[in-house]
């Protein structure tokens, strides 16, 4: 006799959720549902347009929902990164005085947060003259302040290079390792980001398909979004992967010989 | 005893006006700096011209009703402020709408003065300001305004600094933007309210903006350039004062040019920040 296996709460629940923007006749979102479970990483994948960051803002509260819901678990502490933070030269701001808006924390707090994401020792750098990759762990630093249970984050490569997204991204990986929070992250990097997801959700207005990455990316509503680059994804994805997932989102590993690439 | 009275009695009176000059200088710029510093981060500079512009209207409606002048003042620019504020709410066409109300509510302004008698001859003084005519009421108005606007700063300053650095960020961390931007829209129309005696709608938003401007080439945070922006219009009072008194200059636009200055000055120090 199998023990029955008790599912943990969602983190995040969206049901039959449909978004429709200002002035406009159709909604962005419709009757998309989807769970994040505590300690998973949920990517979001669709083309230009396809509501991905209205997704995001609609799992944050900034967006109300015309019908269905989003439910975050009472009390839950999310941090963020939100797509193309600019800060403007106008604005004199260390990396230090960043991580104290709007709640301060201690020199202490920002030292830690900056070293769990590489980037200690930038605290007295203008946040203006920080590379991309730079700041994007900077913006990672300070979403991890206040202990998060979930991060969110809304393409969070943008502007970087291919080494500086697999890094990004081993980075993600480690620090869901570290702190057992989970990741909801929109993506344009299919190859990369399917690699470090526990579950894809392919979004286009509504869900496509979604389930663990190797059978999105075998899906063929998958492949007919992403065209003939999809196939190499596939190819390249199942080079790489040598783990598999039970299909709700929990790892299990093969052995213990496993690597990512 | 004679000679000495005689001297005497045009020191005191020197002194008297000075001060008051002074003091409703320093008034102004102490929460024209800090509040500057958002107007330069936001881009706000047509948004206080639009809101100073419109004070004239309301200087000439006061004063045409027999309505206080503060008060009067006080009103228009609150309407105007918030009709800027929810143009760019809507984010369209900004720049263009801007400029009409801007230059429009001058226009009217200036029209409507032209009804009100003795208004017409005493306009120079509400368009540039007459600081050396400050009377103690002036002062009243100038210091409490001033006050108010840097209490609500100082109290919404964090919230206010991270919407102004990105908005999502802020509404993550409960903050509502569009809040903090009607807070920054009232404290606007206050200053101008106030300021109006003392640099004139003309010059209110460069006593905003160039202070601010000035602080940036040496400022290190947020919070440096607001003091460094109080100071530095502190000193342009000052010298504008002197300039007045010893050149004959008049003293609104001599504070302004003071301030120029030393924004000139400071200008190769911004290339030098790390």
């Amino acid at each position: 006799m199998r023990a029955e296996i008790t599912r943990p709460a969602p983190l995040i629940e969206a049901r039959d959720l449909t978004v429709r923007l200002r002035g406009a006749d159709q909604p962005i979102l419709k009757d998309v549902s989807f769970n994040v479970l505590p300690g998973e990483i949920v990517t979001v994948v669709g083309p230009n347009g396809s509501g991905k960051s209205t997704l995001v803002r609609a799992v944050l509260g900034h967006v109300a929902a015309e019908s269905g819901e989003v439910i975050r678990r009472k009390g839950l502490r999310i941090g963020y990164v939100p797509q193309r933070v600019h800060v403007d030269d106008r604005i004199p701001m260390s990396v230090r005085r960043f991580l104290s808006l709007p709640e301060r924390v201690s020199d202490a707090e920002a030292g830690a947060a900056l070293a769990r994401t590489g980037v200690d020792g930038l605290q007295d750098r203008q946040i203006t003259r920080l590379s991309g990759g730079q700041f994007q762990r900077v913006l990672l630093a300070r979403a991890l302040l206040h202990r998060p249970e979930l991060l969110v984050l809304d393409e969070p490569t943008q502007g970087l290079d291919q080494p500086g997204i697999v890094a990004f991204y081993r980075l993600i990986e480690e620090i869901r390792r570290a702190t057992g929070a989970a990741v909801l992250m929109v993506s344009h990097d299919l190859l990369v980001v399917m690699r470090a997801s526990d579950h894809v959700i392919c979004l286009n207005g509504h869900v496509c398909c979604h389930g663990t990455p190797q059978a999105v990316s075998e899906a063929p509503e998958y492949q007919a979004l992403f065209g003939a680059d999809s196939a190499q994804t596939l190819a390249l994805y199942r080079h790489h992967h040598d783990h598999d997932h039970d299909g709700r989102g929990h790892h299990r590993h093969h052995g213990d010989a496993h690597h990512h690439a | 005893m004679a000679t000495i009275a005689t001297t005497g009695t045009p020191i005191i009176m020197l002194d008297d006006f000075l001060v008051r000059a002074g003091l409703a200088g320093l008034g102004v710029v102490l929460a024209a700096g800090p509040l500057g510093c958002f107007v330069v981060w936001r881009r706000m500079a047509y948004f206080g011209d639009a809101t100073a512009h419109a004070a004239i209207l309301g200087v000439a409606l006061s004063l045409g009703f027999g309505a206080p002048v503060y008060l009067g003042t006080l009103g228009v620019a609150i309407v105007m402020a918030w009709l800027v504020a929810h143009l760019a709410g809507r984010g369209e066409a900004v720049d263009t709408a801007l400029g009409v109300l801007a230059h429009g509510a001058l226009a009217v302004g200036l029209v409507a003065a032209s009804f009100v008698p003795g208004l017409r001859n005493d306009l120079n003084a509400w368009l540039f300001g007459d600081i050396l005519l400050v009377q103690p009421t002036d002062l009243a108005w100038v210091w409490g305004g001033a006050l108010l606007v840097l209490g609500l700063l100082i109290w919404r300053w964090q919230a206010m600094v991270t919407a102004t650095v990105n908005e999502e960020l802020a509404m993550a961390a409960g903050i509502n933007p569009a809040r903090e931007r009607l807070i920054l829209t009232l404290a606007m129309a206050i200053i101008v309210a106030v300021a109006i005696r003392v640099v004139g709608a003309l010059l209110v938003s460069a006593l905003l903006v160039i202070p601010a401007a000035a602080a940036r080439g040496i400022a290190r945070s947020p919070e440096h350039m607001a003091v460094m922006a109080t100071l530095i219009g502190a000193v342009s009072v000052g010298l504008g004062l002197i300039a007045s008194l010893y050149a004959d200059t008049p003293a609104g636009p001599s504070v302004i040019v003071a301030a120029t200055a030393i924004f000139l000055c400071l200008l190769p120090l911004r290339r030098g920040l790390a």
